[in-house]
């Protein structure tokens, strides 16, 4: 009986945290777009974006040179080293670019997000931006987000792009695949709403994902430094769930009827 | 005499836990109010109550006779306008300077140029007495000119009403001396109502015109400061001398001692 009455009362905690978590969403996203808003987001792109460049391009630099080395370990076997272009260029774009950036955005940005409000939380800037008759949700919140859905994509796609380079590196530098081959078999591979669009709109779902859950932790984080700590550490851990569970679901969408 | 804010039978818990028993008090207009209590009362949430930032369970809290919980949103913030409340840690915004943390509130709620901003952020920092540190980001201030900018930006937009929580605290002797000064001041000059929300007993004892006392979801002590100090309650006796023991008692409820430490015997 006992184990009942708890698992009733985590189901309440968690209809309810769900709740909050859509109220946020509904506040920071209905309200009338504000002019005063754009500069904040751009600068909030900065910070999420333009700083997550360097770990992207060198994480996806190494995972495209992996890629390549392990499928040519394979393909070599059967004599189909020419099929290293598509292999490293379908794998980055439909699956390792987005799944891998929004795992990486979750460790790099997200976390700190989470702790950046956390802490505005704890410090009582957020009562403060209140009490001004300012709220919080169009004024911290609905940039942060925008921000990161917006840059995320173009993460993404960047590190595909570095991805793609590295397997050339590897692959046609290293290796001794055709250089020509490399590239003319992955244009004639790869298509442009069936790869790249997919891969962008995965992309997207997880950025929302990813980029909401880490600001709303931080905005119902308890405002101590052990609440902060444990509403970062979530951020990392339900983003990196909810990526991995998602793009299960969007890969069986896309591409599971073939 | 005109109250700006009124506060009739208020009752507010927090979870089950009663933070205020069916309490009345008012602030009068122009005058600096005093609420005092131990840590932990719910001074603050008193505050943010007045501020409709928490609803009360029951109860009324009027602004200019108006019903802050019974506004809507935008006739809330409408109303925030007029009132402004400095935080405990002053509660800067940290990326941004002292001189865009008094500008924001003129920015956010304003059409001024930004000349006449610059002007406007100057006179604030000039009556802090901060005016040469408009460049520095906050965590470069010490606490005491950080409660200051916060001031300075607290009372960008003229408000009515200042909350002030807990401004002595944490502050050492000069600086006190400098936000007494200031709180006094400010009131005078602006014709602002302040309410000074505090366990620091004698040093707003020596600017309040009106205190109460809180103490166990209640109020239990109110008058001039010169009634509170003449108080025959021995409640408000044991807060005003900072007696160790008394009504409040020393020992949080325990078992009897000499149990306890045989206990494993
Ligand atoms: N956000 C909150 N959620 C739940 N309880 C709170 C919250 N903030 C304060 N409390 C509790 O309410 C009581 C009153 O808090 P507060 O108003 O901050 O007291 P004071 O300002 O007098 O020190 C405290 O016991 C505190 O633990
Ligand atoms: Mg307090």
């Amino acid at each position: 009986m006992e184990w009942f009455a708890r698992l009733g009362r985590s189901t309440l905690q968690g209809l309810a945290g769900l709740g909050r978590a859509a109220y946020l969403l509904v506040g920071a996203l209905v309200a009338r777009p504000q002019l005063k808003n754009i500069p904040l987001t751009i600068r909030q792109m900065y910070v999420v974006g333009v700083q997550s460049l360097l770990i992207i391009i060198v994480s996806g630099a190494f995972i495209g040179m992996v890629l390549a080395l392990q499928a040519y370990t394979v393909l070599v076997d059967y004599g189909a080293e020419e099929s290293l272009g598509p292999m490293v260029a379908l794998s980055l774009l439909r699956e390792l670019g987005p799944v891998v950036t929004a795992l990486l955005f979750a460790g790099r940005a997200g976390s700190a997000l989470t702790a950046e409000i956390g802490l505005m939380k704890a410090t009582e800037q957020l009562s403060s931006l209140e009490m001004m008759a300012v709220d919080p949700l169009r004024r911290i919140i609905a940039p942060r987000l925008w921000a990161g859905v917006i840059s995320m994509p173009m993460l993404a796609i960047i590190f595909s792009a570095v991805g793609i380079l590295g397997g050339q590196v590897v692959g046609v530098d290293w290796l001794g695949v055709d250089s020509g081959s490399y590239w003319s078999v992955m244009q004639a591979a790869v298509e442009f709403d069936e790869d790249i669009m997919n891969g962008v709109i995965k992309s997207l779902v997880f950025a929302f994902v990813v980029t909401w859950i880490a600001v709303f932790r931080g905005y119902d984080s308890v405002p101590t430094s052990e609440g902060i700590s444990q509403a970062t550490t979530q951020t990392v851990v339900y983003s990196s769930l909810a990526v991995l569970g998602l793009d299960f679901v969007l890969t069986a969408l896309m591409f599971g009827t073939h | 005499m005109e109250d700006l804010v009124s506060v009739d039978n208020l009752t507010f818990s927090r979870g089950d836990r009663l933070i205020y028993q069916d309490i009345s008090l008012r602030l009068r207009k122009g005058k600096t109010t005093a609420i005092m209590g131990p840590s932990g009362i719910g001074k603050t949430t008193l505050l943010k109550l007045i501020g409709g930032q928490l609803r009360p369970d029951s109860g009324d809290i009027r602004f200019k006779g108006e019903s802050i919980p019974g506004m809507g949103r935008k006739r809330l913030f409408e109303v925030r306008r007029q009132m402004s409340m400095l935080f405990q840690s002053g509660a800067l915004f940290t990326d941004i300077s002292v001189f865009d943390n008094v500008a924001y509130p003129l920015r956010e709620h304003t059409n001024l140029s930004e000349q006449l901003i610059r002007l406007l952020v100057l006179m604030k920092l000039q009556a802090v007495g901060l005016r040469g540190a408009a460049a520095m980001m906050p965590s470069e201030l010490s606490g005491g000119m950080a409660r200051r900018a916060a001031l300075a930006r607290a009372i960008a937009l003229d408000p009515e009403l200042i909350m002030y929580d807990e401004p002595f605290a944490g502050q050492d002797p000069i600086s006190m001396g400098v936000l007494v000064k200031l709180i006094k001041e400010l009131n005078d000059a602006l014709s602002l109502t302040s309410v000074v929300v505090t366990h620091d007993v004698t040093e707003v004892m020596s600017i309040a015109d009106y205190v109460y006392i809180l103490a166990d979801k209640q109020i239990i002590g109110e008058g001039t400061p010169e009634q509170i100090r003449s108080h025959q309650s021995p409640l408000v006796q044991q807060f005003l001398l900072g007696r160790a023991d008394g009504p409040v008692p020393f020992h949080y409820p325990a078992e009897n001692i000499a149990q306890q430490l045989l206990e494993n015997y």
